[in-house]
């Protein structure tokens, strides 16, 4: 039930967004998630967004480990 | 950046094995991934070999259909039978065995059972099978509960009269707390759910740390995720300051989802719930508002008093309650294997792709 992959946002039109990864494109629900543009990654659950992606986190958290690893 | 490459990257995460193996005491370290889809995860990229022999990860109770306790099952199936009825359900619930027979058996032998994808299709169904009586059953945690919500939400604004939600609606943290109160079940760390995270917040884990010393890193599905996950769980573990880690930041704010968890209390009130192999839990559930008691399977359908017939004999050899409790490694169940496979589940462990039996079956974990 956990699926993990992120997918872009191509269009939002109201309650619902168009959104697209590996050339799968879905309309889903995006009622849960305030302040989406185009672009934008979300998280889908059974036909709900339930949250967005931090793009500045997803770096934070690379970054870290990039260091240690050096 | 697409979030799911980068997160892959196989020089990352050998550092990261690398770092970890640097990094982990020769004492036994007792893990539970509470989501199974991190359980599957870890299989499915091959991660547990990478972890050093004294780290043991156990499966815990994060699969829905795991967790929903026999007689919810057997309603299901009981009432799919019944005429002008049309069951709703996740794929996951079809193969789940009952007493007698599953939800695919009795659509087999002519019952109206659809598989849906997202609660809003039971919305759908409802609308467009006017003269069914169009039933869907509800199981999840707080990650289903809100789509579970807005559907009620939907189905009230349209006013439909035939469609009814048959709820086992779970809440994560009463059950880790169930868990970290039973001896027998002895943890050193929880990695705790993304999604289920991604709406209740990170913050949510402080009672169990705060209440039993046990340490938590909220972790994403991507090998480079649950490690890191895993690397924090050890190193609370190694300086023995339990914790709260959010590795999913990404994801997971502190206070979660705010919307989302609005959207839950206006239709949802906690109450005790039944899980399997754990039994009654307090605050462990969520039950429909009186507001919306009308579209409750439950009540207005009489579901709740219904009896069951007693287990069969094969059943009653399934050590699922164990394995959901971290006690049992599912080959150490009599039945692993042998009478129960993927093909022909005894229990919903087996069944289910976030099982912890499924898992090790698959990929032939021992």
């Amino acid at each position: 039930m956990c699926l993990a992959i992120p997918m872009k946002i191509k269009k939002i039109n109201g309650d619902f967004a168009e959104v697209e990864t590996g050339g799968l494109v879905r309309t889903v629900n995006v009622q849960m998630v305030g302040g989406l543009k185009k672009g934008d990654y979300l998280i889908i659950h059974a036909g709900f967004a339930i949250e967005k992606v931090d793009p500045r986190r997803a770096k934070e958290t690379l970054s870290l480990w990039h260091e240690i690893r050096r | 950046m697409k979030y799911v490459d980068e997160f892959r990257n196989k020089n990352l995460v050998q550092a990261l094995a690398r770092s970890i193996r640097a990094i982990t005491p020769a004492r036994h370290l007792r893990f539970m991934e509470v989501c199974g889809t991190h359980t599957q995860n870890f299989f499915r990229f091959g991660l547990r070999s990478l972890l050093p022999e004294s780290i043991e990860l156990v499966a815990g109770p994060g699969c829905p259909v795991c967790v929903s306790p026999q007689k919810y099952i057997d309603v299901a199936i009981r009432i799919a039978g019944a005429a002008d009825t049309m069951i709703v359900t996740f794929g996951d619930m079809m193969r789940v065995p009952g007493a007698n027979s599953t939800l695919e058996l009795v659509r087999s032998r002519g019952a109206l059972v659809k598989v849906a994808y997202s609660p809003s299709d039971a919305v759908a169904a409802a609308k467009s099978h006017p003269g069914k009586r169009v039933i869907f059953l509800a199981v999840g945690f707080e990650t289903t509960a809100p789509t579970i919500a807005l559907a009620l939400i939907q189905a009230k604004k349209e006013k439909l009269k035939n469609l009814f939600f048959f709820t086992s609606l779970k809440r994560i943290v009463p059950a880790m707390l169930h868990l970290a109160n039973d001896r027998k079940s002895f943890i050193d760390g929880f990695l705790c759910p993304g999604h289920v995270s991604a709406i209740i917040g990170a913050d949510d884990y402080k009672v169990i740390v705060a209440k039993y010393g046990i340490g938590c890193c909220v972790a994403g599905f991507e090998p480079v995720d649950m490690l890191q996950g895993l690397y924090a769980l050890v190193k609370q573990a190694v300086l023995e300051k339990p914790k709260i880690d959010n590795q999913y930041s990404r994801i997971v704010r502190p206070a979660g989802n705010r919307k989302a968890r609005e959207i839950i209390n206006r239709v949802f009130t906690v109450t005790a719930a039944q899980w399997r192999g754990l039994g009654s839990i307090p605050d462990s559930g969520l039950k429909l508002k009186k507001e919306f008691i009308q579209f409750d399977a439950g009540t207005a359908l009489g579901l709740d008093k219904a009896r069951c017939a007693p287990p069969a004999a094969s059943s009653l050899q399934c050590k699922c309650a164990q394995v959901l409790k971290g006690i049992l490694r599912p080959p150490q169940c009599p039945i692993f294997g042998r009478k129960c496979s993927p093909e022909n589940p005894i229990g919903p462990c087996m069944v289910s792709t976030e099982g912890a039996c499924n898992a090790y079956y698959r990929y032939q974990g021992k």
